[in-house]
This record gives structure tokens, C-alpha cells and sequence, in this order.
């Protein structure tokens, strides 16, 4: 293995190279997790509106204690502030906002992304089944759809696969994914590997990735 | 139309009776009726089939209900926060249904808006399709869910007034305003029940016809993942 980074290090690097996928204009779901970190990265001189499928047009910061209220949260129920310029509405019309494919884009997290570009991230077989919350509505809804996730599993084996082997959260719904190691997109000819990240080898991402890879002729390497 | 003022919360709900199919507004413990609540687990009903996004946590909210065992059945998005939910799914003991998010708040919507069904996207291709309705439309497939609709609907909102008129805060309005709509009889629990003609008909989230009876109550407003940041 070239590196072994802290996990911390790990998804601060995956959460940055997550933040260049927002453009200034975009309208933007980040999902819980890691992709909520999304947010502490985003450039200032983006305009960006972050969306909260309970019902919260425009994200701000985390509040100072004083600014704390208990009926302003976060789709991971933490308290968050509105940004200037913020909406509230109903779940019906957050999801309505999000099936009606007006949100540019969604950063989700994942557990396994097949060639097909299917997700899975709400279930494993066995244990307890905590729900899908909205993220079969998301994955449905977002103009662009990039999964988040560590390239391999705590395992060592590949996350991205010929197919899911766990239940699927939604069929052929993904765009791109960022890991720790590299950033593939997925095409109609299948996957293609477009950047790698420092410290990784093309060969090394080969073997770490299940699904066949096709390596675009101008692959950036060491790119984040 | 003048609605009822309950007198006491335990009198609010003193109409579900077991076997009821009761809806209850929130995303997580923001926006839930908790007295109503209390008022429920104080009543002993039980075998109810429960629709709400969530289903409280172990001390607090509708995980009060699942404690006490009042609860047979839950038709939720997201269960995560609670072991007695766990333990009760796994012992056979509570039967769970779990419906994508904005599907279970579509499903809601059309069923207080007489819709009986309609097609969405969501969970095409995964297991909750299993059995279902698919159709195409523009080449894009689709599954058929039914409207919800339930005997009685409890709802929190920040402001009420005695016609039944609601408005709510913040990310507390949530699933609040659907549920209003879907519910046969709407109980609202409301912070603050203000004179007629003091709400402006503008600013109304739910009209009041959605709604049979209100009550003041104070609430605890407790905070599931409190998040601040460092003083400058």
C-alpha cells in the first residue's frame, strides 16, 4: 500500500476533492456524514445554496451557543443556523425540489457503487435496518449524483464492483465517484478512471478496484 | 369555523382508541406534538399503527409509545435512533414498513389531498420494488405508491388560532402540514393559541379546515444532536 493516511486526513482529502464538484450558482444536497463536511470546505467566492431535504432552503454555519434553537436543524438532526437569503418549507415540497430535478447537484456517501453506476448505502443484509431516510428520492432527484466513500472497505476489499451485492438504494444513478485514491466516472461504456490521487500508481487503483476500469487517455495523476 | 379548545391534553386524544391508525408530525424530535404524546402513553391505547417520519428516541417522543408497547405497527423513512425499536423489530414484537422520505411525505400529501395513488421514481430497481407496479413514462421507470390517510392526525405548530389556522417555525413545519391534511380528525398541540384575526391570513401554513381541535401547550423543544461552534 503506498499511503496510510489518518481517517481524519482521509476524509478531509476526499471532502475537499468533493467540494471542487460545486459550481458558484449551484443548488446543492449534501448528505449526511462525511458529506456534510462538504460544507466546511466550499470556497468563498462560490455562491452556493445548500438544501436540507426536512425542509431548509440555504444551510448556514454551525450556531454559537447563544444562537442555539431547537426547531432549526440539519437533515442529520444537528443544529444549524439559515444562511441570509434562506426558505423554509414542508417535507412534501423539499422532496418535491428534489424529484422535480432542480438541485444541481448531490454529494452522497456510499458502500458500494457497481459499473452500472448502481448504489448501494442503506442496508446490509442481517443487521438492523435503520431506513433509507431520503436517500431513494436524492438519488432520483439531482441533476448530479457523486458518491463519496473510502476506496476499499475496512477489509481491504474493493467498494467498487461488477455489482452491488448489497440491496440497492438506486439503479444506474451515479455520476462520479471521489474516493481516497482516485475519481472514476461513470460512462456509458462503463467505468473510466479519470484522476488519481497522490501517493497512488493507475496499476494500484486497477487492483483495488473489482468493476473494470477504463483509463482515460489524459488520466490526471496525482491530482489531489 | 370556531374548533374545539381541549381542556386538558389527556382529553385531546381521549377519542383514539385502540387499533387506530394515528399520524404524528417531526423530523426527528423537532416539530413533534409532545404532549399529545405524553397524553397517548398516559392513555394506555395500544395496537396502534403509527406514520411518521421517525419514531422518537428511547426516552423521549413516540419512543415513549414503542416503550410502553402501544405501538404494532410504524410506517416510517428512518428508525436509526432507537435500541427498543431494534429489539422490538428483531423479537417479532412490532412490524415495520420503511418508505423512502420524500415518498412516505408524497404518500401523506396525496392522501389528505384525495389523490389515491401516484408514480415516483424513488426505489425503482431496489427491494422495496418487489412486487410493485412499475410503468414507464419517457423511458424512465416509475412505481406506483398509495395516498396515506389516518383516523387521527396529531400535529405541533408554533401558532394556532381558535378557527384551527396553523403556522408553524423553522424546520418544525417538516411533515406537519400534510399530516394536518391527511388526518379524518387533526389535534394540533400549538405554543401559542392566539385570538381570531390576529394570524395574517398570508402567512397561514395549514387553513384551518384541516384541523377539529387545538390546545396550548408548553414544550421541552429537546435537541437529539446539539452542534455549535467555538466562540471567536
Amino acid at each position: 500500500m503506498a499511503v496510510e493516511l489518518d481517517k481524519a486526513v482521509v476524509r478531509e482529502k476526499i471532502a475537499r476533492r468533493a467540494e471542487q464538484e460545486i459550481e458558484s450558482g449551484y443548488y446543492v444536497n449534501l448528505g449526511i456524514g462525511m458529506p456534510t463536511m462538504v460544507a466546511n470546505y466550499i470556497q468563498e467566492d462560490k455562491q452556493v445554496v445548500l438544501q436540507s431535504e426536512n425542509g431548509l432552503l440555504g444551510i448556514g454555519r454551525s450556531p454559537y451557543e447563544e444562537e442555539v434553537d431547537p426547531d432549526l436543524i440539519n437533515a442529520g438532526k444537528e443544529t444549524v443556523t439559515a444562511s441570509v437569503g434562506a426558505a423554509y418549507c414542508s417535507s412534501a415540497e423539499s422532496f418535491a425540489m428534489i424529484r422535480g430535478e432542480h438541485l444541481d447537484l448531490a454529494i452522497l456517501g456510499g458502500m458500494e457503487v457497481s459499473e452500472q453506476g448502481d448504489l448501494a448505502n442503506w442496508m446490509i443484509p442481517g443487521k438492523m435496518i435503520k431506513g433509507m431516510g431520503g436517500a431513494m428520492d436524492i438519488v432520483h432527484g439531482a441533476k448530479k449524483i457523486v458518491i463519496i466513500m473510502d476506496h476499499v472497505n475496512k477489509h481491504g476489499e474493493p467498494k467498487i464492483l461488477k455489482q452491488c451485492q448489497l440491496p440497492l438504494t438506486g439503479q444506474g444513478v451515479v455520476d462520479r465517484i471521489i474516493t481516497d485514491r482516485a475519481v472514476i466516472d461513470v460512462t456509458e461504456t462503463g467505468l473510466e478512471l479519470i484522476e488519481v490521487s497522490e501517493g497512488w500508481t493507475v496499476e494500484e487503483i486497477k487492483q483495488s478496484t473489482e468493476a473494470e476500469l477504463h483509463v482515460h487517455p489524459n488520466v490526471w495523476e496525482a491530482s489531489f | 369555523m370556531m374548533k374545539t379548545i381541549y381542556p386538558s391534553f389527556e382529553r385531546a386524544v381521549s377519542e383514539i382508541k385502540d387499533y387506530s391508525t394515528i399520524m404524528v408530525g417531526g423530523f426527528g424530535l423537532v416539530g413533534i406534538p409532545e404532549n399529545l404524546i405524553l397524553a397517548l402513553v398516559d392513555s394506555k391505547v395500544k395496537h396502534l399503527t403509527v406514520i411518521s417520519n421517525n419514531c422518537g428516541v428511547d426516552d423521549w417522543g413516540l419512543g415513549l409509545l414503542l416503550k410502553n408497547k402501544q405501538i404494532d405497527k410504524m410506517i416510517g423513512s428512518y428508525v436509526g435512533e432507537n435500541k427498543e425499536f431494534e429489539r422490538q423489530v428483531l423479537a417479532g414484537e412490532l412490524e415495520v414498513e420503511l418508505t423512502p422520505q420524500g415518498t412516505l411525505a408524497e404518500r401523506i400529501r396525496a392522501g389528505g389531498a384525495g389523490i389515491p395513488a401516484f408514480y415516483t421514481p424513488a426505489g425503482v430497481g431496489t427491494p422495496l420494488a418487489e412486487g410493485q407496479e412499475v410503468r414507464t413514462f419517457d423511458g424512465k421507470d416509475y412505481l406506483l405508491q398509495t395516498g396515506l390517510r389516518a383516523d387521527f392526525s396529531l400535529v405541533r405548530a408554533a401558532k394556532g388560532d381558535h378557527y384551527g389556522n396553523l403556522i408553524y417555525n423553522k424546520t418544525a413545519q417538516n411533515f406537519n402540514p400534510m399530516i394536518a391534511a391527511a388526518g379524518k380528525v387533526t389535534i394540533a398541540e400549538v405554543e401559542q393559541l392566539v385570538d381570531p384575526g390576529k394570524l395574517n391570513p398570508d402567512h397561514i401554513h395549514t387553513p384551518g379546515i384541516y384541523v377539529q381541535g387545538l390546545i396550548e401547550g408548553l414544550q421541552e423543544k429537546r435537541i437529539e444532536r446539539l452542534t455549535v461552534r467555538a466562540e471567536a
